[in-house]
């Protein structure tokens, strides 16, 4: 196992080769394609995680808070919290601009809510699309 | 910020709309292939709000 591990990272470029077009891939969604000369990607990757979480905020959804307990509250409040965050830019400038919708009933804030964990997934796809080229496992 | 209502099917289309285009865009490496697995993916989503929807409607009685 140990072996295993110590060869991935041998065959691992070095940090800096991947680190900042996916540190930036986190802040600006499609910024680490941008960074890596791919501007037609990382412009469609912008829209699609600006248009997914803009339609949860105009469908006013909840964001997570993290919370522990038991397993299944464990994995939901901390989960969605992580996928919240990883929309990066939109999801502090829309906490920094005081943005703060309890969870109420109604499936169009319940749509909402997972429109906004959404954006974060998507963005997490993208920041793994990032990584792969910066390393060269991709075009 | 404008507030918006939609029905269960528009918002389930637009996610899938959405999501669709990003799967398409980080899982293949030709614009052809991407554009063909983003409809594919599509499709499935639609294939599975229509089954599903069914089964809701029929299962409730």
């Amino acid at each position: 196992m140990a072996e295993t591990s110590n060869t991935a990272n041998a065959h691992l470029p070095p940090i800096g080769k991947w680190a900042p077009a996916l540190a930036l891939a986190w802040v600006v969604p499609g910024g680490g394609h941008f960074l890596l000369k791919r501007s037609g990607r990382g412009a469609v990757l912008f829209a699609s995680v600006a248009a997914m979480f803009l339609l949860g905020l105009m469908m006013r959804g909840a964001m997570f808070q993290p919370q522990t307990g038991d397993i299944l509250t464990t994995v939901i409040y901390v989960g969605g919290f992580l996928s919240n965050l990883a929309a990066g830019l939109f999801y502090f400038v829309t906490i920094w601009l005081g943005y703060n919708q309890p969870d109420i009933a109604g499936h169009v804030h319940d749509y909402g809510t997972k429109f906004l964990v959404g954006a974060g997934l998507l963005n997490v796809l993208a920041m793994v699309d990032a990584f792969d080229i910066a390393v060269g496992n991709k075009d | 910020m404008p507030k918006m209502n939609l029905s269960h099917f528009e918002a389930a289309v637009l996610f899938a709309l959405v999501t669709s285009i990003v799967l398409g865009l980080v899982t293949k490496r030709t614009d052809r292939e991407r554009v063909r697995y983003g409809l594919q993916c599509f499709g499935y989503f639609m294939l599975a709000t229509f089954g599903l929807s069914w089964l809701m409607y029929l299962g409730h009685g």
